[in-house]
């Protein structure tokens, strides 16, 4: 299935590449865009989620960000990057410009200390029948707390690796080597 | 390169994550195309934190629907029209394309069809005409077989006349008597009764004595109605009768259908 991905509309199941899916989208194709819509809208929203820590607002916000994909479909080019990374940075520059203005300025300092590890906590109490949520957050506690946080760093609040290594108090090169890590046992937890 | 050591050295978790410069991640990209096991590692370190993103994600579920509306809305109070216009008449030029290019292949398609068939009528027919051509020459060529042997020198013609049980009927026997061959021209005899047969008689005269020359045999089957005997008798006239299939050791004189003499 490399290269290949799956995908259920309502009603029709595709087999499409993820290249084609694009192409199409570039070129103002409504249907390839529901379809990456439908593959990666709750992500991105779940990225904002943990910065924005307000579920309508970062509804709202994804809306915005996905009407900016949109727009901007000509500006995205894959050779340099991944599809997800590129709305994945669109999508955390909406989500701090939005913490970085007026309203949420008092709250600029909470901004790098809470990781989506609170959000999980809150997800799993509000809803505790949710068994993948259930079994990541599962998974997610088993992380070391070294990894929680260099993950929703790079990932989610989109820290540089210099930033990374301030935030964090760790020598620069450190970062590289220990993300990876962190990630082998995030997949690692996945594949159980 | 070494891919182990290039994958091991966490470069592509940051190209995921969009910490890469441009040059960098221009660089992962290219390997990615090279190397199957860098690409399938980018996709799997994406799957991870796909993953773990929707795990965050609010509850309420985003509909498509009503996105849509707003791009759609979006799209109409768009300052520029002329872009999108370019893009729906591509669109539109794009299917009617396609559709132009399915009508044109259903067409030709049919055409074949049709052409097909009528190749295979045509070498049929040509089939037919070439059975014909065989037939007609072999005919033509059976004709002048016989015209040869009528114009021989040596040839006697012995016109047989109707007798009393047919007196429409005639028959002629050309004969070879350097060949001692007999041609019996049949043409003027009736089919004969199923169960029945011509049989050609040679007789002499004095005493009037008759010798079977043969049957004509499968009257109905030469068209031309002539038939090839073998006689070496010094006949000195012939007769046909009817007789029972398989022929008589003496004829049915009731029976005697044409007689002639020879002449000389």
């Amino acid at each position: 299935m490399k290269g290949l991905l799956v995908l259920r509309n309502s009603s029709q199941l595709f087999i499409m590449q993820l290249e084609v899916l694009i192409t199409r989208f570039q070129q103002k194709d409504a249907s390839a865009f529901e379809m990456l819509y439908g593959m990666y809208a709750e992500n991105i929203c779940g990225v904002i989620n943990t910065i924005v820590r307000d579920e309508a607002l970062a509804q709202e916000l994804c809306q915005d960000v996905f009407v900016k994909v949109w727009h901007n479909a000509a500006s995205y080019n894959s050779a340099k990057g991944r599809f997800f990374t590129w709305i994945l940075n669109i999508a955390r520059n909406a989500a701090i410009d939005e913490m970085r203005s007026k309203s949420y300025k008092n709250q600029k300092k909470n901004l790098s200390a809470d990781s989506f590890v609170g959000i999980l906590e809150q997800v799993g109490n509000a809803d505790e029948a949710t068994t993948d949520v259930a079994g990541i957050r599962a998974l997610i506690n088993r992380l070391k707390q070294r990894c929680v946080e260099i993950i929703d760093l790079l990932y989610f609040k989109g820290y540089t690796q210099k930033e990374v290594a301030e935030e964090l108090e760790i020598p620069l090169g450190t970062v590289k080597t220990r993300n990876r890590s962190c990630i082998s046992q995030l997949r690692e937890s996945l594949k159980k | 390169m070494d891919i182990k050591e290039y994958i091991a050295s966490g470069i592509l978790e940051l190209y995921v994550a969009g910490q890469l410069s441009e040059e960098e991640n221009l660089k992962v990209a290219e390997y990615a195309k090279t190397y199957p096991e860098i690409q399938t590692e980018i996709e799997e370190i994406e799957a991870s934190i796909l993953a773990l993103s929707k795990a965050v994600s609010p509850k309420v579920p985003l509909s498509f629907d009503v996105f849509k509306q707003k791009i759609e809305i979006d799209e109409s109070s768009e300052v520029v029209p002329l872009k999108k216009k370019r893009v729906n008449a591509f669109w539109y030029v794009g299917w009617a394309a396609s559709l132009l290019l399915t009508v044109g292949l259903a067409y030709l398609y049919m055409q074949n069809e049709a052409l097909t068939s009528e190749i295979k009528l045509f070498k049929e027919q040509s089939l037919y005409l070439e059975k014909q051509i065989e037939e007609a020459r072999n005919s033509l060529a059976r004709s002048k077989a016989l015209l040869e042997n009528l114009r021989d020198r040596n040839v006697e013609v012995v016109p047989l006349g109707g007798q009393e049980v047919a007196p429409s009927s005639y028959a002629k026997i050309y004969w070879n008597k350097e060949q001692q061959k007999l041609l019996v021209d049949a043409q003027g005899l009736p089919d004969p009764p199923e169960g029945m047969v011509y049989q050609v008689w040679s007789l002499t005269l004095n005493p009037l004595t008759p010798t079977s020359v043969g049957l004509l045999e499968d009257f109905t089957a030469d068209e031309n109605r002539i038939f090839e005997l073998a006689n070496n008798n010094s006949s000195e006239a012939f007769g046909i009768t009817l007789e029972p299939a398989g022929g008589s050791a003496s004829p049915n004189l009731e029976q005697l259908y044409t007689l002639g003499t020879v002449s000389g």
